[in-house]
């Protein structure tokens, strides 16, 4: 590892006004598909929109490919080689399929249109529906499809699977696995681990706003007691999450 | 019962339209204009003024929605853009007809109209732009305080127009190939109305092959459902905020040029057509282009048939329809008619 990691997060702090959310972040990772698994309410989001500018970071460095990328705006950030899938997907109410990538295709980028509908063939079927009216999955095809135009190095893909049928969630694990192929990176926070799991095979666990552990593969497939102490989950008191209970994450 | 309950504005706002109708129609008898079966023509011309008057309305708020959707600047400078084209506008027709005062239709080409108006109406994009960049830029997000800043231009603006090109009303005069008179059911109408009309309607075409059928359109759109993700796709935005304060001071001037041909420009001008402007984004909903032509046939059609169709000797409260439409739109649709919550 001589040269510097695609991206580089240290010591990354953020929140809303009084409330900090994130405390001394750090990880790093090349071209490959990383998944950040972790309780409701332990960051993941807020870490998302710190990463793509949504949210400045009140401390801490984040760096893409060494050069230093916090503090940029929005736009600079995504011009830098982010892109972002959000949770809920926010996909433009108003414009229809086709205008949603027609209004981000350039000349003499790899992404074209065409070649989202290729990789999406459903999203070529309803080039004329408007956002609002495509199905959850199609939905989140589109929000993808949306990404890969901007030509980015990573893309941050936050809860992807939420609210999607196993197969759909299918043709998410395939495209994830396709662009990682291409060579882009994907960072993708996921509330489901067996979704999770199949898109990537390093897992960083966030708790109360950092990164406490890392597993590799299905190794926190395999271990309740892991999955119980970080999740929450495989307990009948689950549900009652006393530490997330008052943070935001939106 | 509660799917009654929640009719239940429809349903008034659907019995106060047919009441309208059947009084228009039938009953209409003591009132300026006569019921629709007596006299014909009467409701033909005011249903004409109607529609007239709500292209002039729908140029001028089309920018102000514009603006509003894409920015939440609510600019109270609207109106003084409006007025400022108009006089620049009065100027410049002036200075290519070689005359300052009592120029007859006869000697105004079309294109001693056209090159005015465009004069004017870019006068009012640079001034706005440079509102926009000098004093708005840095306090994007402040809605408020927007809107307290470009009040204050309001006022600044209207003192130095007055110093500028003085208290008199001056008017913009048609060209003379459209202004005639045509008869329709036995009542003259003037073709300047319709002329008018036409450019409303040519501007409203422009302005969806602008937003629907261009990039830049469709960016703006984008911005109205969700600001932020649009520049997490890497757009600039700022860039897109002026362009879209251009177009809608040009919408301003294009406006304001338009209504000194129709009703002369005067201090006062101003105020009255960012009231007007207010009206009719209030009904439509703020930030709707769509919204915006709505509210501007809805008010049209208030402001025309009022004071036609009021008993005689109540004309003089038909001022106050206006407010009713105001109130009975929002009590059915909190956010206008075609208003999203912010």
């Amino acid at each position: 590892m001589t040269t510097s990691p695609l991206l580089e997060v240290r010591g990354l702090r953020a929140g809303y006004g009084a409330s900090i959310v994130l405390e001394d972040l750090g990880f790093r990772m090349g071209v490959e598909a990383v998944g950040i698994v972790g309780r409701n309410g332990m960051g993941k989001s807020t870490l998302c929109d710190a990463l793509v500018g949504f949210l400045p970071p009140s401390g801490g460095r984040v760096l893409l490919r060494g050069n230093r990328i916090d503090g940029r705006s929005p736009e600079r950030i995504a011009r830098s080689g982010i892109a972002y899938v959000p949770q809920g997907r926010r996909l433009f109410l108003s414009l229809t399929v086709e205008e949603h990538l027609a209004m981000l295709s350039r000349r003499g980028r790899r992404w074209t249109p065409s070649a989202v509908y290729a990789l999406f063939p459903r999203l070529a079927e309803r080039k004329r529906q408007r956002g609002g009216n495509l199905s959850g999955g199609e939905q989140q095809m589109l929000a993808v499809g949306r990404a890969l135009l901007l030509d980015a190095d990573l893309i941050v893909m936050d809860e992807p699977s939420e609210g999607l049928a196993p197969a759909i969630v299918d043709v998410l694990v395939d495209t994830v696995h396709h662009l990682v192929a291409e060579g882009v990176a994907v960072l993708v926070v996921e509330q489901n681990l067996r979704a999770a799991v199949r898109m990537a095979p390093r897992q960083l666990v966030m708790v109360s706003g950092r990164i406490e552990a890392e597993f590799a593969g299905d190794e926190l497939l395999d271990r309740p007691d892991l999955q119980h102490r970080y999740l929450g989950v495989g307990t009948a008191t689950a549900p009652s999450d006393p530490d997330g209970a008052g943070t935001t994450d939106a | 019962m509660t799917a009654t309950r929640r009719r239940l504005p429809v349903l008034a706002a659907a019995a106060v339209a047919a009441a309208a109708a059947v009084w228009v129609l039938f009953l209409a008898t003591d009132t300026p204009a006569g019921t629709v079966l007596d006299e014909p023509g009467a409701f033909v011309v005011t249903a004409l003024d109607a529609v007239t008057f709500a292209g002039l309305l729908f140029v001028a708020a089309s920018g102000f929605t514009l603006i509003f959707g894409l920015m939440r600047t609510v600019n109270m400078a609207h109106g003084s853009l409006f007025l400022l084209a108009a006089y620049v506008a009065v100027g410049v027709q002036q200075a290519m007809v070689g005359k300052t005062r009592n120029i007859d239709a006869s000697e105004v080409g079309i294109a001693d109209w056209l090159v005015p108006m465009l004069a004017g109406a870019t006068a009012a994009a640079v001034v706005g732009t440079v509102i926009q960049q000098v004093f708005l830029q840095w306090n994007e997000g402040q809605e408020l305080r927007q809107a307290l800043i470009t009040l204050a231009i309001t006022v600044v603006l209207a003192d130095q127009m007055l110093r500028e090109f003085g208290g008199l009303a001056q008017r913009m005069v048609w060209p003379g190939a459209v202004t005639h008179f045509i008869t329709i059911f036995g009542q003259r109408y003037a073709t300047t109305r319709l002329f008018m009309l036409g450019v409303a309607v040519v501007i409203g075409v422009l302005l969806w092959l602008w937003l629907n059928r261009t990039r830049l359109g469709m960016v703006v759109r984008a911005g109205v459902d969700d600001r932020q993700m649009v520049r997490g796709l890497g757009i600039n935005i700022r860039l897109v905020f002026a362009v879209v304060f251009f177009a809608g001071a040009f919408l301003a001037g294009v406006g304001g040029v338009l209504g000194a041909s129709f009703a002369g420009a005067a201090p006062g001008t101003d105020g009255a057509w960012l009231l007007n402007s207010l009206v009719v984004v209030i009904i439509g909903g703020l930030g709707s282009i769509k919204g915006a032509a709505a509210g501007s046939l809805l008010y049209g059609t208030v402001v025309a048939f009022s004071p036609a169709y009021l008993p005689s000797q109540y004309s003089f409260y038909a001022i106050i329809l206006t407010f009713g439409l105001l109130a009975l739109v929002l009590a059915v649709r909190p956010y206008g008619l075609y208003g999203r919550p912010a």
